[in-house]
């Protein structure tokens, strides 16, 4: 196990590296971003002297490897924008944008699982058919727009909820500051329901899908029908000999599920105006920040490798038959 | 979508439905089925049509400004009591309608090269990798788990950004975020056809190795990644949307829908519903009509694969 672990660790720091050199490969094929700095009156001498005080006059390989072995000192350079340590540029965004995706992860999960058992167990029926219609409609429905809808209909139309801005929660939590965290729960939700909605209606869908199918799966093998012959309540063969089995597809979807939860972060908000990673980072990349943009990037890829991770525990865990190797 | 990067689920197979009834239910499931493939069928047809004549049945220059009939709600007639924008006007007086049909050009042009591209890279590289095995099948996946671990949206905006927006890149772009998924599958169907009876046979009348891959296996792993393409043009559409929305699709000359929902966004305070709900609508349309597609043709060619998405 522990063998294992290590192995995984090690793989997950090769990943990262290998995430680091494309981002960084990328951002410099377009060119020297010196000229970002400058303005376009400037004389080759100013030009020269931003590009030295931003490192960008060393050879590319020098500069790579200077990032990494800043990277391995927890070091990934200053943002050229905010002038501040870039890591912790990402790092003051990122409460807001855990906050948005665990809401969206519980959304999906909480309304995923339900509806996928309801959808299974009236296989055929009108239930099934609405739920699954749902289903493929909240699959095809472009985040944004789904964004601008609520904004359009909730936020103006009803009034019922605010269509842009965020109220901190984690942030105070983080900071042992537990009044301020309680006192702001509740406005702070308001805030939070419409974008988490709008993310996890993509993975919510797909969940209830996967959910259902699995469902079936599991519904039509023998120990079901033995437990039902034994003369257990439908509950107890559904929740506990049946969904047990079913979770795990969805286990294994969870932890792909962040990379998708991204995406959506990214574009959801910039649509909300949610003061998170997702849109500092393409402002970042708008503005060649190459040490923000790397920072970003090595957050989110090691937070997803590192939830993989978990998932293949977990998995080992709650399915004896898969084995680590 | 992607199947699990790490390890691999345990296969289960199905258990065929025995009793009447539930044959009963299954032909009755499979004929409501057959209503909306049908329905999907139709609408990506008028779809196609418009992104190919769209020209030619555009009632206006989709580009042409006209700043005093700005901001025009639907369906309003003219003094003359006729109606010249049926679906109104966006911020420069251009009608929304003849926009929405160029829209559906770069939309399909997009997702179908796209996933033409991704399809094309993923086949050929998880086919060698499963038919070689050994250091290039390593490599290859190895390669296969650094873009599963790299935020696709990430690479996909910086990409942009730096080269330039244009629908090459786009098409570039979206394809090479596509091939992993096409590679797994290829490398895994192609594993277990290598041992079959059908491949020592053509490999002993002495065909070559590229020829065993691409004639003798390739048709029989086709299902599988034909219903894959069909969900992955519904995804592609999506990222385009995604990405034009961002502002870094293609030139804003050319209308696409994601980049009339963006130009909306500035309107919506105003109530301007129109400009944001007609792109929107058209997305979902086609987006739905290649899932439900996918879904009806995973069921008709591999019925193996249900609920594998």
């Amino acid at each position: 196990m522990w063998q294992y672990v290590i192995s995984r660790v090690v793989q997950a720091g090769i990943v990262i590296v290998a995430v680091t050199l494309i981002t960084f490969l990328t951002l410099h094929m377009g060119g020297d971003p010196t000229y970002l700095y400058v303005s376009d009156r400037a004389s080759d001498e100013e030009i020269q002297l931003v590009r030295e005080r931003l490192g960008f006059d060393r050879p590319l390989h020098v500069q790579y490897l200077s990032f990494l072995g800043g990277l391995v000192q927890g070091d990934t350079g200053r943002s050229l924008t905010y002038r501040t340590p870039a890591m912790n540029v990402v790092i003051e965004r990122l409460p807001a944008t855990i906050e948005l995706t665990v809401m969206a992860m519980l959304i999906a999960v909480v309304f995923a699982i339900p509806l996928g058992v309801i959808a299974a167990l009236n296989r055929g029926t009108a239930v099934d058919g609405g739920i699954m219609a749902m289903a493929m409609f909240g699959q095809s429905i472009p985040s944004f727009w789904l964004g601008i809808m609520l904004i359009l209909f909730v936020g103006l139309g009803l009034s019922w909820l605010p269509i842009s801005g965020h109220v901190p929660v984690l942030e105070p939590l983080l900071k042992g500051d537990f009044e301020r965290a309680w006192t702001n729960l509740p406005n702070a939700l308001r805030y939070l329901i419409m974008p988490a909605f709008t993310i996890s209606l993509f993975s919510m869908s797909r969940n209830a899908r996967l959910v259902r199918s699995s469902m079936l799966e599991v519904l039509s093998q023998d120990y079901v029908r033995t437990a039902r012959s034994k003369g257990l309540r439908e509950w107890n063969v559904v929740m506990r000999h049946a969904l047990r089995n079913a979770w795990m597809p969805v286990v294994t979807m969870l932890g792909l599920e962040f990379g998708f939860l991204l995406s959506g972060v990214v574009v959801v908000e910039t649509v909300f105006s949610w003061p998170g990673v997702g849109r500092l980072v393409f402002n970042a990349i708008n503005q060649r920040d190459v040490p923000l943009v790397q920072s970003a990037v090595v957050m989110f890829a090691g937070v997803f490798v590192l939830l993989n991770l978990i998932v293949d525990l977990l998995y080992a865990r709650l399915d004896p038959r898969v084995r680590l190797s | 979508m992607t199947p699990p990067s790490i390890s691999q689920a345990p296969q289960m197979t199905m258990a065929a439905p025995t009793t009447r009834r539930d044959a009963a239910r299954r032909a009755w499931r499979s004929l409501t089925r057959a209503v909306w493939p049908l329905v999907a069928i139709a609408i990506l047809l008028v779809i196609t049509f418009a992104a190919i004549a769209g020209p030619s049945i555009v009632p206006k220059d989709p580009n042409r400004q006209n700043i005093i009939n700005r901001l025009q709600p639907p369906m309003v007639a003219d003094r003359e009591g006729v109606v010249q924008h049926y679906l109104g006007t966006d911020a420069l007086g251009r009608d929304v309608y003849s926009r929405l049909i160029y829209g559906a050009r770069v939309s399909l042009l997009v997702g179908f090269t796209a996933v033409f591209i991704g399809g094309a890279l993923g086949v050929v590289l998880g086919m060698t990798g499963g038919y070689l095995g050994g250091r290039v099948d390593a490599l290859i996946m190895r390669l296969a788990d650094i873009q599963l671990a790299f935020p696709f949206i990430l690479l996909a905006i910086m990409f942009l950004v730096v080269l330039g927006s244009g629908v090459l890149n786009l098409v570039l772009i979206l394809g090479i975020g596509q091939w992993v998924t096409y590679a797994r599958i290829a490398r895994a169907q192609t594993m277990s056809q290598r041992e079959k009876e059908y491949v020592e046979a053509a490999l002993a009348l002495g065909a070559s190795g590229a020829s065993v891959l691409f004639k003798t296996i390739l048709p029989n792993i086709l299902a599988p990644l034909i219903v894959i393409a069909s969900f992955n043009v519904a995804s592609v559409i999506l990222a385009e949307a995604a990405l034009s929305f961002l502002g870094l699709g293609v030139p804003p000359t050319v209308p696409t829908w994601g980049g009339m929902l963006a130009e909306s966004r500035d309107q919506l305070l105003a109530g301007r519903w129109w400009l944001a709900v007609y792109p929107g609508v058209a997305i979902m349309l086609t987006v739905l009509s290649f899932n439900i597609l996918g879904d009806w043709l995973r069921d008709f060619l591999d019925p193996r694969l249900r609920g594998a998405d």
